[in-house]
């Protein structure tokens, strides 16, 4: 066995672990890590602030499907790295966050740069871990990658003292993990599914809700499988989209709070609800006891936790998505489902008529409307586009009319709601797809949150294209002050901005603006078609609003409508 | 969820013996809003495995997810939910209580009824040492409270589960 520094042990570890990408920022306690880092093939995206470099590993492992792995110093550089951490941890997305520490000698003692980060970060990871002994330190990675993609993904942080990382110490690269008690259940129970089965055959107004869950186990194309053979619509949650194609007439749109009105309406009716995949978070459910309150439910999880949290449900199903829905499709292989289309037919009229009367709507002025933006870049883009968002109107806009047919390709912050997000995610994103056009969508509140990446974009040449919505307002916390709070407009007037153009180009990017609904589509020919990082300021109608929407607490059949 | 009474359960929760977990389970029940009532630890026969006995309530809704949400940290290794099934629940307590002259006959007798221990004897005080369950140590609190209780220190619930044929005690 080879005796290696805890530096070389980690490196040597992470290339095990198929790790081409760190995203990360220097400092005192991770010095020694980074002196041999440059001496590897690993690739070293230096972000301008730890924050950033954890979404842009975030969004990496969004777009890659792979694990991100995020490398910061101790202190400063590890609380950074917190909102970053709760928002992976919200939405389940497989990151590894390296932070340095202080000595072992040293800790507990209020030393320079010293925080307790494992503690900090406890409640927002899915596990973390201190070294303490270079001898647990090749297990400790591995057991923190592994733990990163298994069952429900989600963030692992593992803390290095700075004294490990420059001793020696024997490296054994074919220890083994033992994590005596966690074993996620992958396979679905048959017996359950049978009982699903019937369901199904029963059913006379089925439908589907996909979550994140689907993204996450690649279950898109056993889904598309299943519904296609058993008739029903399908609806997907914010982190579902991508998961079905949006030209399919089975297609509902999005459901929650700013849902379409037929997959609300649809939620209302149904007799049968299967939820594959979702959480049923309060902005998706609005007044959970009325809810889906005709339908029986079947809930397919890989998280038991999740499956009753906020819901009761009729079938529970604990296994990945994408298993249970290639075993469901097999055993729906056997059945006769012949009349089965005959049976859905009023349903589906019933959903049509929802879909012509209320479609998704906005009404031209003289002002840009934001809407027409990403319409027009949907348009433009032929959908092909990999879409980040940042947080607020921009980002329900953007789920509303920029049509995604393709799982991971729509990388937003669907449960911590984290302003700043955007940016960085799509640098990540751009790294784990180099030939795809990437593209923030962003308001000019949440943009100047991490708008320092800019220069990272810049640097590594990454031609992100960041579309801002400009506004003049934290326009979502404005439009509820508007409907709900008597349109006292509380501090969510941004009266100054900087000029983003001359901004992009402070940066080394390219900046464009557009003022007049005619010049939109012009701008976004001229941006897209740019190869370095473009930054598109869109003045846009002030006071618009994103419709439908669903009051805070309501019944999601209840809906605000243009 | 469907509201139904709360009810009192006794956890018994198997985890590694390692720095910061009790941190886990402590964080997850303050963090979710779930109740501790009393929370008991000591390593087992096996070295590397501590036992946690924790009395909470709630739901069954609440419970329910009390159970789910233990068993989602990887530190943990099994809970046991003694509801329903046969368990022998004890506490220990230590009682300080101020034995007056005019009271010391009494308290002693109280000693021996209750089958408690003094285990420690001063100019004015008396330390008790009692065990039991709940019920037998609020009892026995009571009737000392007259006399004056000056300290308390109690190990809250320990439980484990009766075995399959054994007798009642």
């Amino acid at each position: 066995m080879r005796e290696l520094t805890g530096s070389e042990i980690l490196l040597e570890t992470l290339k095990q672990e198929g790790v081409d990408t760190i995203f990360g920022y220097p400092g005192a306690a991770v010095i020694d890590i980074y002196d041999r880092l440059v001496k590897t093939d690993i690739k070293h995206i230096l972000t301008r602030h730890e924050q950033g470099a954890v979404h842009a590993a975030d969004g990496y492992a969004r777009a890659s499907g792979k694990v991100g792995v995020c490398l910061v110093t101790s202190g400063p550089g590890a609380t950074n790295t917190v909102t970053g951490i709760a928002t992976a941890y919200a939405d389940s997305i497989p990151i590894v966050v390296f932070t340095g520490q202080v000595p072992r000698t040293l800790i507990g003692n209020d030393a320079f740069q010293e925080v307790d980060i494992v503690g900090i970060t406890r409640p927002c990871t899915k596990h973390n871990y201190l070294v303490m002994d270079i001898a647990d330190l090749t297990r400790v990675i591995k057991e923190a990658f592994h733990l990163a993609k298994s069952g429900r993904p989600g963030p692992v942080l593992v803390d290095l003292p700075k004294d490990i990382m420059s001793m020696k110490g024997r490296y054994d690269p074919g220890k083994d993990i033992k994590l005596r008690s966690y074993q996620p259940t992958y396979n679905p129970h048959l017996k359950q599914l049978a009982k699903v089965v019937t369901l199904i055959k029963g059913a006379k107004r089925p439908m589907i809700m996909a979550g994140g869950g689907v993204i996450l186990s690649k279950a898109s194309g056993e889904l598309r499988k299943f519904a296609k053979k058993i008739v029903a619509p399908v609806t997907a949650t914010l982190m579902g989209l991508g998961c079905f194609p949006p030209e399919d007439h089975l297609w509902l749109g999005m459901i929650g709070m700013h849902g379409t009105y037929r997959a609300n309406m649809s939620t209302g009716a149904c007799d049968l609800l299967i939820a594959i995949g979702v959480r049923f978070d309060d902005r998706v459910t609005g007044k959970t006891d009325a809810f889906a309150s005709q339908a029986k439910i079947v809930h397919i999880d890989i998280d038991p936790t999740s499956i009753r949290k906020n819901v009761p449900v009729t079938i529970p199903v604990v296994g990945d998505c994408g298993l249970t829905l290639g075993i469901l499709n097999e055993l729906l292989e056997k059945e006769d489902l012949n009349g089965i289309r005959k049976l859905r037919e009023p349903w589906l009229d019933k959903i049509e008529g929802w879909k012509n009367t209320k479609p998704l709507a906005y009404e031209q002025g003289e002002k840009i409307k934001p809407q027409h933006v990403i319409e027009t870049l949907y348009r433009l883009t032929g959908g092909r586009a990999i879409v980040a968002t940042e947080v607020g109107q921009n980002q329900m806009w953007a789920a509303q009319y920029y049509h995604v047919d393709r799982p991971n390709a729509f990388i937003t912050s669907g449960g911590l709601g984290c302003m700043g997000f955007g940016l960085p995610a799509a640098i990540g994103a751009q790294i784990a797809r180099p030939d795809s056009l990437v593209v923030d969508i962003a308001g000019d509140g949440s943009i100047q949150m991490n708008i320092q990446e800019m220069a990272t974009a810049v640097q590594y040449k990454l031609p992100v294209k960041v579309v801002i919505l400009n506004n003049r307002y934290l326009g979502m916390v404005r439009q509820w002050q508007e409907l709900f709070y008597d349109r006292c407009y509380a501090c969510t007037h941004m009266d100054y901005a900087p000029d983003f153009v001359k901004l992009a180009e402070a940066y080394g990017a390219v900046g464009l603006r557009a003022t007049k609904p005619d010049e939109v589509e012009r701008v976004l020919e001229k941006g897209l078609a740019l190869d370095g990082p473009v930054l598109m300021d869109f003045h846009v109608e002030p006071e618009e609003n994103v419709y439908p929407m669903v009051p805070a607490g309501a019944p999601i059949t209840e809906m605000l409508l243009v | 969820m469907i509201e139904t009474k709360s009810e009192r359960h006794i956890l018994s929760i198997l985890v590694e013996n390692q720095p910061g977990v009790l941190a886990r389970v402590a964080g997850l029940f303050s963090g979710r809003g779930f109740n501790i009532e009393s929370l008991c630890v000591a390593e087992t026969t096996d070295p590397l495995v501590s036992r946690m006995t924790l009395m909470t309530d709630g739901d069954m809704g609440v419970l329910e997810q009390i159970k789910k949400q233990l068993n989602k940290l990887v530190n943990v290794l099994k809970v046991i939910d003694f509801a329903g099934a046969g368990f022998v629940q004890r506490e220990m307590a230590l009682i300080k209580v101020r034995a007056r002259p005019e009271n010391r006959a009494e308290i002693l007798r109280m000693v021996d009824i209750f089958r408690c221990r003094i285990v420690d004897v001063g100019t004015e005080c008396y330390t008790v040492e009692m065990t039991g369950d709940e019920g037998k140590i609020s009892a026995f609190l009571s009737l000392l409270k007259p006399m004056g209780i000056k300290e308390i220190a109690r190990t809250g619930a320990l439980a484990l589960a009766r075995e399959k044929n054994g007798g009642q005690m």
